[in-house]
């Protein structure tokens, strides 16, 4: 139990609301356009870029990378580390260490009332979280926007939109930042909102690590837009040597910018499971943790674990472009082995951050919609660790045919194949929990069926992939394409917009318009099917990724893609119109638990005060008892809860 | 899946029959009449093995599919809740979870993992590495005593093929005699790209400074597509050519004409080596001088000097 949870909460008002920070002035805390938010951030990023430009400019004057490019890449690192920097500064992340650095005690954070909170720097767990799920669908529409544009370019195998270099730019652009993304879409948003009320906590473990994962998460969006300036990088979001280092500045941005949201998701990781593991209520042993809760620990072990080998990888990239290094060039003794070596053993995990929190999710909803118990809750959970742990052994899969390590191929191809065992547990707990269900189809359960039917196209293709006769065959090719948008986008997106919906009364106070959640659901599912289903083919039938010029004989394939692609953007343009519709045009007010959940989260008066919990609750069970008869009480919300006199009845 | 219900044994025994019918219908379809069709055909050793491989792979995969589809359909239609947004109660402790089933299932997967382990390995090795790129030192290589040579060099953006056997020239167009069992040696001037022989079922990365041999053996003759399939820059889409499998002798015929018309060009070109040291600005398109230091300033700046 941690000292925060000892102390009664008091309605005294601190004495003073900012911390005087002598030469810096006063800073933390203050309220109105003169203190410190989302536009002294901006300031500072663009303040710090000019700085550190002009400081790489001093330090390395007259250093140009590609000849004659008139581009400095120290001043150009310098620009974006410093703006970075100024990002942080100007949203006030560091007024806190500054101030400790001083010799002076700042102030505690109080609850801010005002709708302004979500555009500061705060370490509010829920404000937090909704802050990230702005961000990340920002993040979302914004490489959504590149992949219509790249389906634009793909309408004909020989006319074109774009230009070569702006097509491999947007395609770069695309993958990256969805990448970016997909790291945080459901551990940013909803491991931070609900990790802990689900546990019973008042906050999480480090809530300033919390709030600065979000605002490096911020700097780094930032930083890989910027690449779109120095007129993009042409990698991929794999950034392979030694293209990565024959590139232009844009690479820069790439390498910056996946160091920054690197920073962020080790943050994020390393708080939620520092979290999960030491802030859970009494009572809440191992065995009763919410499924969800496991899939966030199992994600933020990978966060925390898998990304420095990306940080360093990059860093050596950055020393390449900048400092005349050669880690990564074959003909100075470096190896381009080494960035593929790096950026994988990083990259493999990194996928099942994306795979994992969708399945905890779905796991979570289940049992809500069908009224039965988690079929299997132990399977589940030890399958998410296995997936977690197994997937630190399988990167060189995607090096199968690089001429690396030949012999290692078999072992690779073992591995690989051995994940689909615990990955297919979270099959046994879906079709188990539906067993002889009484299914409610509303409209997070549709999205969890749709996960199950998408993921299982994902994984199976998975399979052909890992096998290397097979993989000679469709390695690099659209297969391998429309295999991860399954997995990616086919799961873990359609797991974020179920858990929007699912979560969005409990967070805002107000249910999300269902005629116009059903129109976004079919349009998703029908159109995203149809999107990326005919890229398996367009692989096997020979069509290499990232090209924009392709066989006459496949431009009816791909314009099915492309027309789909476009229809499947339109969906989400159903569901800002639902959200702005839902929040701010006609609210209507959600009631305290819509879906009659046994979760601990629904539990909480709402809206959920700024301590969660004025006591801690007491866990005597797991919240799955759906319809069983004298099921165990859940949870002991203990005096001075909205709900004293009725303790939470399971199983009703 | 077990049916281990005593009250209802009627759903399993339903999904049985019909799961029973409709995959095997599904896979008798699809292996004899997609099968057969199945990219990249039937040109080499390598592309027939590799179509094998997937046409297996799916018609283990197709059950599988099936069989969860037809669950969940089963479940959707049969098991949905009759009184509308209220929550019902079914099941009870007993659904929490069946050992048998659970027992069941991780068995059943594990053993189709195992399975398709064993028989990804034997393919690739009886396949000699399955027409994937095995490094500079290939473990797996076919019995043939004496394969033909054939370099690929990839740059940006085109793919260029020397032969050493017939004194090292150098073509844009990829012939191979049939009946040949073929060894490449795939290697990159620049950044890495990737040799993938379409028809030919052959794939391995270009990486510079880096020999990566993969092995095939021609069976039918017929054209042949490369492209690349490693992003290697802005004109990547663009980087494809084409070739063609032909009789040995008309190839003998072809070879030695060819070496015969370029004596001039290759004395040009840098003696024939595994790989190549590139030029130090890639300004000399399509030279690649092993002897001049990549970064003197002579070269860099100072006039040309065409290797010998």
């Amino acid at each position: 139990m941690s000292v925060i949870d000892a102390v009664p909460v008091t309605d005294s008002e601190p004495t003073e609301d900012y911390v005087n920070l002598g030469v810096f002035g006063r800073l933390t805390h203050r309220r109105g356009w003169l203190s410190q938010h989302l536009g002294t951030a901006v300031i500072g990023f663009v303040l710090g870029y000019l700085l550190g430009h002009w400081l790489g400019n001093v330090v390395a004057g007259g250093y140009s990378y590609v000849q004659n490019s008139g581009q400095n890449n120290v001043a150009d690192t310098g620009g974006l580390l410093l703006g970075v920097l100024g990002w942080l500064f100007g949203a006030g992340a560091l007024n806190y260490p500054i101030a400790k650095m001083m010799g002076r005690e700042p102030a505690e954070e109080r609850f801010d009332p005002s709708w302004t909170r979500y555009f500061r720097y705060t370490a509010d767990h829920k404000v937090v979280g909704l802050q990230y799920i702005f961000s990340v669908l920002t993040f979302l529409f914004t490489g959504g926007l590149l992949a219509m544009a790249i389906r634009t370019e793909l309408l004909s195998p020989t006319s074109h939109a774009f230009g070569p270099g702006t097509y491999i730019a947007i395609v770069s652009e695309h993958g990256t930042v969805m990448m970016m993304m997909a790291t945080s879409i459901v551990v940013g948003p909803f491991g931070n909102w609900l990790v802990p009320l689900m546990i019973g906590a008042r906050r999480t473990a480090f809530p300033r690590v919390e709030a600065f994962s979000f605002w490096t998460f911020t700097a780094g969006y930032l930083v890989i837009m910027s690449a779109l300036f120095y007129g993009g990088f042409p990698t991929g979001w794999t950034g392979y040597a030694p293209l990565q280092t024959q590139a232009g500045a844009g690479m820069m941005s790439y390498l910056v910018g996946f160091a920054v949201i690197g920073m962020g998701m080790m943050a994020a990781g390393f708080n939620l499971a520092v979290t999960i593991v030491t802030c859970r209520a009494p009572g809440l042993t191992w065995g009763r943790l919410p499924i969800f809760v496991w899939s966030v620990l199992a994600t933020a072990a990978l966060l925390t674990l898998a990304t420095p080998t990306l940080v360093a990888g990059g860093f050596l990239g950055i020393l390449d472009r900048t400092a005349q290094t050669a880690f990564y060039v074959n003909e100075h003794g470096g190896s381009s082995y080494l960035w593929q070596n790096l950026f994988w053993f990083f990259g493999h995990p990194e996928v099942y951050i994306m795979a994992l929190p969708g399945f905890g999710i779905v796991a979570e909803m289940l049992p809500v919609f069908t009224r039965k118990p988690l079929f299997a809750y132990k399977v589940a959970a030890a399958g998410m660790l296995g997936v977690a742990l197994l997937s630190f052994f399988v990167w060189q899969h995607h090096l199968f045919q690089s001429g690396i390590n030949p012999d290692m191929r078999p072992l690779f191809m073992l591995t690989t194949e051995l994940i689909s065992i615990p990955t297919g547990f979270i099959y046994l707990v879906g079709l188990g929990t539906l067993y002889k269900a009484k299914i409610r189809f509303e409209i997070p359960m549709l999205f969890a069926l749709a996960l199950f039917f998408n993921f299982l196209i994902g994984g199976v293709t998975g399979v052909f992939l890992s096998d290397v006769p097979v993989n000679v065959q469709v390695h690099g090719s659209f297969f391998v394409l429309a295999h991860f948008h399954y997995t990616i986008m086919g799961g873990l997106v359609f797991a974020f917009f179920g858990g929007i919906y699912y979560w969005f009364p409990k967070m805002t106070g107000k249910m999300m318009n269902k005629t116009l959640g059903k129109i976004h659901f079919w349009m998703m599912f029908i159109f995203f099917n149809l999107t990326f289903f005919p890229m398996f083919i367009i692989g096997l039938l020979g069509q290499p990724r990232r090209v924009f010029e392709y066989a006459q004989n496949l431009q009816t394939l791909n314009d099915i893609a492309s027309v789909s692609a476009f229809f499947l953007g339109a969906s989400f343009v159903v569901f800002v119109a639902n959200f702005v519709w839902s929040i701010f045009i006609n609210p209507v007010a959600a009631p305290p638990n819509p879906w009659d959940s046994l979760g601990l989260e629904w539990q909480t008066p709402s809206p959920v005060p700024y301590y969660n919990f004025e006591r801690i609750p007491v866990i005597m069970a797991d919240p799955y008892h759906y319809s069983e008869p004298n099921a165990p009480q859940l949870a002991d919300l203990g005096v001075g809860s909205d709900r004293t006199d009725e303790k939470v009845e399971v199983g009703k | 899946m077990t049916d281990t219900s005593t009250r209802e044994p009627r759903h399993f025994a339903r999904m049985f029959v019909l799961w029973l019918v409709v995959a095997g219908v599904a896979d008798a379809l699809f292996y004899t009449l997609a099968g057969p069709h199945v990219p990249p055909g039937t040109m080499t050793t390598s592309a027939k093995d590799n179509q094998f491989d997937f046409n297996v792979l799916l018609v283990i995969a197709l059950p599988v599919l099936i069989a969860v589809w037809i669950y969940m359909g089963y479940a959707i239609v049969m098991w949905r809740s009759t009184r509308k947004g209220v929550a019902e109660p079914v099941g009870g402790a007993v659904a929490r979870g069946n050992k048998g089933v659970q027992f069941a299932w991780i068995a059943s997967t594990s053993t189709i993992v195992m399975g398709l382990f064993v028989f990804g390995t034997v393919a690739l090795i009886n396949g000699a590495g399955s027409g994937g790129g095995e490094g500079p030192n290939p473990v797996w290589s076919p019995n043939s005593k004496a394969p033909l040579q054939v370099q690929v060099i990839g740059q940006q953006w085109k793919f260029t093929y020397r032969y050493p056997s017939f004194g090292g020239f150098e073509t844009t167009q990829l012939i191979l005699p049939n009946n040949t069992t073929i060894e490449f040696h795939v290697t990159s001037l620049d950044v890495t790209h990737d040799f993938w022989a379409y028809q030919l079922g052959v794939k391995a990365d270009a990486n510079p400074q880096l020999d990566n041999v993969a092995y095939t053996t021609t069976r039918e003759t017929g054209s042949v597509t490369v492209r690349c399939d490693e992003l290697c820059g802005i004109w990547h889409g663009a980087m494809y050519n084409y070739g063609r499998v032909i009789s040995p002798a008309a190839f003998e015929a072809w070879a030695t004409a060819t070496q015969r018309a370029s004596v001039a060009n290759t004395k040009l070109l840098p003696p024939y080596a595994l790989t190549y040291v590139p030029d130090a600005n890639g300004a000399d398109g399509g030279l690649y001088p092993t002897n001049v230091d990549p970064y003197s300033a002579s070269e860099v700046y100072g006039a040309k000097v065409a290797a010998s």
